[in-house]
């Protein structure tokens, strides 16, 4: 880091600059340091963990606790590990994140390009959708599932997952698609371009950078989601987070920090790797959701 | 930070067929269309758009206000295992009043809401003017102190309720490293639980408040600062008095999902503490939960939820009016 400042053309190493950047490295490190103790911990043996301290490097490292963790730890009553509900949480997300942010984006269309009377109605009307407390609508969706045989179901988490993820994506899309130009969307009318039309050849084709800011923070939302897993999942439909809850709440035995953590880290990895992989989209995601929201 | 658009992606438009030069208007008027299905097309672009949107706009009427509806009934009946729909009044709410775990929670909701987004603002900004001072390797900074927000709040508890485990956790490095007095348990401290969840909150969410306003630091006006140098005012000066305040819509935004992550947070409580020790960290969500899903209460489960909708109503709609009486003053 030293070399790299005095290699800065015409910057002045004052006490200042110094100092800040000091407090940005110390930051840093202390929002890395979770994760370095979750990795290391992840690899050290229960008697390494239960003599040395947080800090220390791995002796002998050892992958025994992620493959426990990954197929024989418990969570609750079932010892298997935590890879059928990782397997639950992938089938759930991959359906919800494609169909919603596909509605979406047909919403977002409709709201930029094809205004009606009453569209700022219903724009805002949708909206409320992001602002309420899931805990307001839980208990007669709970119900209704329970009537149309979807409780405890991964196809019940994937329409819970569409329905309340239309308000954010159509969010999304409405407010990229009034930054193309209306005069496009006018011409192509003017040519005879019907609504699908405009939608294959002019809109959809734009809409590479949005699919990707909206899948990416659909995959964040859902794979992380645990109030609809936990009450709409059941046993067999159980999320990865709410197995990942369930094992390291379990109070039965000799609690194995080593398992907790390489559970914990299998829990975050898509996400973890979507954000390394493509974090430029998330960070976009994160202030267009938040500024116009 | 909006996306922008990709106007050269654009494709050519087909070329123009013997359509008449009409000027197309700009709401639901459609103009002709050629060729012979040209009376189809014009009634197929009058409806589609409608007919592509109803599905959400249904769904959001059922869903979310049919469904937040039909809560506010339950919350009026006496519902228990089983949904009752006879009307009872205001039982549930008077219930709900007369339970000290209910105003545990909502203490807690207070400390914790408050103290989380005040850290997490001053952090936020405070490390979004740092980084705004042309620093080698912004970019890699950025990425790192955002990646807890790319987390499932169940691995942020996971997490932290080992760091702070007090047997073997920073209390046990601490003694190891000498300073036996040190004594940090928290997490079994009833009176002081709560406030391992705002730790564990701010280190999950300022990364985020800091991209907010770095955005927004990027997005300020570069000649007024210049002008404010040449007239000689000093660097701190210049962000007290011209920078800072012109981050007013960002303070808002930046309030309002730390407000109503705040309200939300469930998942990060049931991880980190559970509520616990007893039931000393307990948040409405916790209780709204609990009384619905393991203790058989509808009706006091929806009473707490429609307060939970109440206290994001209080906190969302004055912040919005304020912001858009802002707005218009045109700052």
């Amino acid at each position: 880091m030293a070399a790299d400042i005095q290699s800065l053309e015409g910057e002045r190493l004052t006490i200042g600059r110094i100092a800040i950047y000091a407090l940005l490295v110390l930051v840093a490190l202390y929002y890395l340091a979770p994760l370095y103790v979750m990795l290391t911990t992840s690899v050290k043996t229960l008697d390494q963990i239960r003599d040395g301290n947080l800090l220390d490097f791995p002796l002998a490292p050892t992958t025994a606790a992620w493959s426990k963790a990954w197929s024989q730890a418990c969570t609750g009553v079932r010892c298997e590990g935590l890879a059928p509900y990782f397997w639950n949480s992938m089938q759930m997300v991959i359906p919800a994140v494609l169909i919603s942010s596909l509605i979406g984006s047909l919403n977002g269309y409709v709201l930029a390009h094809w205004r009606f009377t009453g569209h700022n109605v219903v724009f805002t009307a949708l909206m409320v959708g992001c602002f309420i407390p899931f805990q307001v609508v839980i208990l007669p969706m709970a119900r209704l599932l329970g009537m149309a045989d979807l409780a405890n179901t991964t196809s019940g988490l994937v329409v819970v997952h569409i329905i309340y993820g239309i308000a954010f994506t159509t969010l999304f899309f409405r407010n990229y698609y009034v930054t193309v130009p209306e005069e496009l969307v006018n011409a192509a009318r003017i040519d005879g371009a019907g609504f699908f039309m405009i939608y294959r050849r002019i809109i959809f084709p734009l809409s590479l950078p949005i699919f990707m800011v909206c899948f990416i923070w659909q995959f964040t939302q859902i794979w992380n989601d645990f109030l609809f897993g936990v009450v709409f999942g059941g046993a067999d439909a159980q999320p990865v987070t709410v197995a990942l809850n369930n094992l390291v709440n379990t109070s039965t035995g000799v609690t194995e920090y080593n398992v907790n953590m390489a559970a914990a880290i299998i829990a975050a990895l898509p996400t973890l790797v979507i954000y390394l992989v493509a974090g430029k989209y998330f960070v976009r995601g994160l202030t267009a959701g938040a500024v116009k929201g | 930070m909006s996306a922008t658009p990709l106007t050269s992606a654009v494709r050519p438009v087909p070329p123009p067929a013997k359509a008449p030069p009409r000027k197309a208007a700009n709401d639901s008027h459609v103009p002709p269309r050629q060729a012979n299905s040209s009376r189809f097309g014009a009634l197929a672009d009058a409806w589609l758009p409608r007919l592509v949107l109803s599905p959400t706009i249904i769904a959001s009427l059922v869903f979310v206000y049919g469904f937040i509806a039909l809560t506010a009934y339950l919350s009026l009946t006496e519902s228990r295992m089983m949904p009752n729909f006879e009307f009872a009044g205001l039982v549930q709410y008077e219930r709900l009043f007369g339970i000290e775990r209910w105003w545990t929670s909502a203490a807690n909701l207070g400390i914790f809401g408050g103290l989380f987004i005040l850290v997490c603002l001053a952090i936020g900004l405070m490390m979004a003017v740092l980084l705004d001072q042309r620093i080698r390797h912004e970019g890699a900074l950025r990425a790192v102190y955002l990646y807890p927000m790319a987390l499932s709040f169940i691995v942020t508890g996971a997490a932290w309720k080992w760091i702070l485990n007090p047997g073997l956790g920073l209390e046990k490095m601490m003694h190891d490293w000498g300073y036996t007095s040190f004594t940090f348990d928290w997490l079994v401290d009833s009176d002081m639980a709560i406030y391992t969840v705002v730790i564990a909150g701010v280190w999950q969410s300022s990364g985020f408040v800091m991209a907010l306003f770095l955005a927004g630091l990027r997005s300020v006006d570069d000649s007024i600062i210049k002008a404010a140098m040449v007239d000689g005012a000093s660097l701190p000066t210049i962000y007290r008095r011209i920078v800072i305040p012109s981050l007013r819509p960002v303070f808002f935004s930046v309030l309002l999902v730390l407000a109503h992550i705040a309200i939300k947070s469930f998942d990060l409580v049931m991880a980190l503490t559970a509520g616990g020790p007893g039931t000393s960290s307990d948040v409405p969500a916790i209780f709204m939960y609990q009384f619905s899903f393991t203790r058989g209460q509808l009706g006091l489960g929806a009473a707490s939820a429609m307060m939970m909708l109440a206290t994001v109503l209080a906190v969302l709609v004055p912040l919005m009016y304020l912001e858009t009486k802002g707005a218009r003053h045109g700052r």
